[in-house]
């Protein structure tokens, strides 16, 4: 097999972004002196004139593009996840959230894989911040052809959308032909003994955990779930009834996202025992990206031997 | 302005002060004082200002006005009700469940009101964002915000007044009403914040200080924007004002920022404005 191709999801992003403003005129770019990390520095390389630095004043810029959303343009705003839902998450709430607005919050950056900034740069907390906004839509690609097919999918979209993108590259997994849905989980794997439920870069890792699970004879579902807002209840649903244990992997605090959204599907629904798998409530540190993961255990060998831990545990 | 001009914003001054008072005495809650500071830069803006028509609320090209101090949203329900945005009876509804006059203004429920304010200093944003954008699209209508002189506490409102002179958003105009009163004091005791002229100067704008309650004032100040469109300054009034201006007492009292009069707080604040209204019809 061929070397598998790897790229950050901010990297797709910065792509992607240009292609939009090709297509549509009515696409502007905010930024908070972060373009060239962000990506968005290619969309000013290309459309100078609609691009709009907001300098280091991250609150400002979430008011302000609501504020030229309801002139009909569509912005798009980007920073750091930790500041653009966490240091404006009150701006995102009353100002783009209550007036359920057009604005199409980027924020790259997510996660501990952010590396060595540490901690104060490493948002484990956007998913659960941003999910508790009525209306907003709440989304992590897995790779690059899901990141681009995202981000023109919130743009057809009339309302507030927050994306997470990454700086960590991982493999492509979607071919080009890949159909994306807001609010659809994909299943990449069938399985019946467990489903793991992942996002971001956790899906390929869950992937790689699959494969290995199944060299021990455990057969692991794989579902997507890059739609964390609105979340595919049924797929959760079907999940948890044909596989009858679930686990999450989320590069993101275990409390308030993806594990606890699908721990409310499958408690409403049909319950089942759960596992999450995450950044287990604590803060993140330097080191590599791939250091930093490993010692938080963000890897597939952990959620491997978790999983098989979780289910032993349930056959007792 | 002729005489009849000022005689006709001082009669819909005083009377959208009474329609202040009814609504927020009908719901039991709300925010006289700023209410009554306020009024009268909103009565000129709405009377002879704006460019904004209520049987075309949805204009492209219309003047926008974002009131960033949006707990005074009675004055602001008042404004609209007496250009014709909404019934005036309806303002009896204010802050009652399933009303279209939310305790903060709500742009999606309200007709006339332009964005949804009442987390402070980020009605500003917005407005420096609508500028932004308008010159974007190169439109010709203006902007308008009006902020609270506690409100400029906010750090927010500092990052909005810096986009606006870096992007020499000359179209737009602030005013902030300086009634020198916040919820736990007085604004220079709480959070002193003078020299708010020099502030606004250092930022970049061409500040006018005026007495908020003065008509013709008024006018001058937004002469004076009128003119500083084209050369790139953003344009910031300071009013000076009274809290609770026109309710005897109710004014310079911090106690009446957010607080309903009772049956006969209310007899007597209607019993003053009403014979302020008659002294003006006969003058």
């Amino acid at each position: 097999m061929s070397e598998i191709k790897k790229i950050a999801t901010r990297e797709s992003y910065g792509r992607a972004l240009v292609e939009l403003g090709a297509a549509h005129e009515n696409v502007i770019v905010m930024d908070a002196d972060v373009a060239g990390a962000t990506k968005t520095g290619m969309f000013r390389d290309a459309y100078p004139d609609r691009f709009f630095d907001s300098g280091i004043a991250e609150a400002n810029m979430m008011a302000a593009a609501a504020g030229m959303s309801t002139l009909g343009l569509v912005p798009f705003v980007s920073s750091f996840a930790m500041f653009a839902a966490g240091r404006a998450f009150e701006q995102v709430r009353n100002s783009i959230g209550y007036p359920h607005l057009n604005v199409k919050i980027c924020a790259t950056h997510g996660g501990l894989s952010v590396g060595p900034d540490g901690a104060t740069h490493q948002c484990c907390e956007d998913f659960g911040l941003m999910r508790t906004i009525p209306g907003m839509t709440v989304m992590c690609p897995a790779d690059d052809t899901e990141a681009k097919k995202m981000l023109f999918a919130a743009y057809e979209m009339d309302g507030p959308v927050y994306i997470r993108f990454g700086r960590f590259p991982v493999p492509v997994i979607h071919s080009d032909d890949y159909t994306f849905k807001i609010g659809r989980a994909e299943t990449l794997r069938e399985g019946n003994d467990v489903a793991i439920i992942a996002n971001g870069i956790m899906v390929g890792e869950a992937l790689k955990a699959a494969e290995q699970l199944h060299q021990k004879g455990i057969s692991a579902r794989v579902i997507n779930m890059a739609t964390i807002k609105p979340l595919d209840v049924g797929a959760v649903a079907r999940a948890a009834k044909e596989c009858g244990a679930i686990v999450t992997a989320e590069e993101h605090n275990i409390c308030g996202g993806l594990g606890d959204a699908v721990a409310s599907a499958i408690c409403e629904t049909h319950p089942v025992p759960l596992l999450r798998i995450g950044v287990m409530d604590r803060f993140g540190e330097s080191g590599s990206a791939e250091q930093v993961l490993e010692r938080y255990g963000l890897t597939a060998e952990n959620i491997v031997s978790r999983t098989e831990e979780f289910l032993a545990g349930l056959s007792r | 302005m002729t005489p009849q001009e000022l005689n006709h914003l001082k009669l819909t001054a005083v009377r959208a002060r009474q329609l202040i008072i009814r609504s927020i005495h009908a719901a039991g809650t709300g925010h006289p004082g700023g209410s009554l500071s306020a009024i009268d830069y909103l009565t000129y803006l709405y009377q002879s200002e704006l460019c904004v028509d209520p049987s075309d609320p949805e204009n492209p090209d219309r003047d926008r006005f974002v009131l960033s101090k949006g707990h005074v949203a009675p004055a602001l329900y008042a404004a609209l009700a007496q250009k014709g945005f909404f019934p005036e009876t309806e303002l009896l509804t204010l802050r009652q469940p399933g009303s279209r006059l939310q305790g903060h203004p709500n742009m999606h429920d309200t007709p006339g009101v332009e964005f949804s304010t009442g987390s402070l200093g980020q009605g500003f944003s917005a407005a420096v964002g609508m500028a932004k954008g308008a010159d974007f699209l190169k439109k010709g209508f203006r902007i308008y915000a009006l902020l609270g002189d506690g409100e400029l506490d906010e750090g927010e409102v500092w990052e909005a007044a810096a986009y606006a002179a870096n992007y020499r958003l000359d179209h737009l105009c602030i005013a902030a009403d300086i009634n020198g009163l916040q919820i736990d004091g007085p604004s220079g005791e709480v959070m002193n914040m003078e020299p708010i002229d020099k502030k606004f100067e250092a930022f970049g704008f061409d500040v006018i200080t005026i007495n908020g309650h003065d008509f013709e004032a008024i006018e001058a100040a937004l002469d004076r924007f009128h003119k500083n469109i084209g050369t790139g300054r953003p344009t910031c009034i300071l009013l000076k004002t009274i809290k609770g201006k026109g309710v005897s007492f109710m004014e310079d009292v911090v106690g009446w920022h957010g607080k309903a009069p009772n049956d006969s707080e209310f007899e007597q604040a209607m019993a003053e404005l009403k014979q302020e209204e008659k002294k003006i019809e006969e003058a």
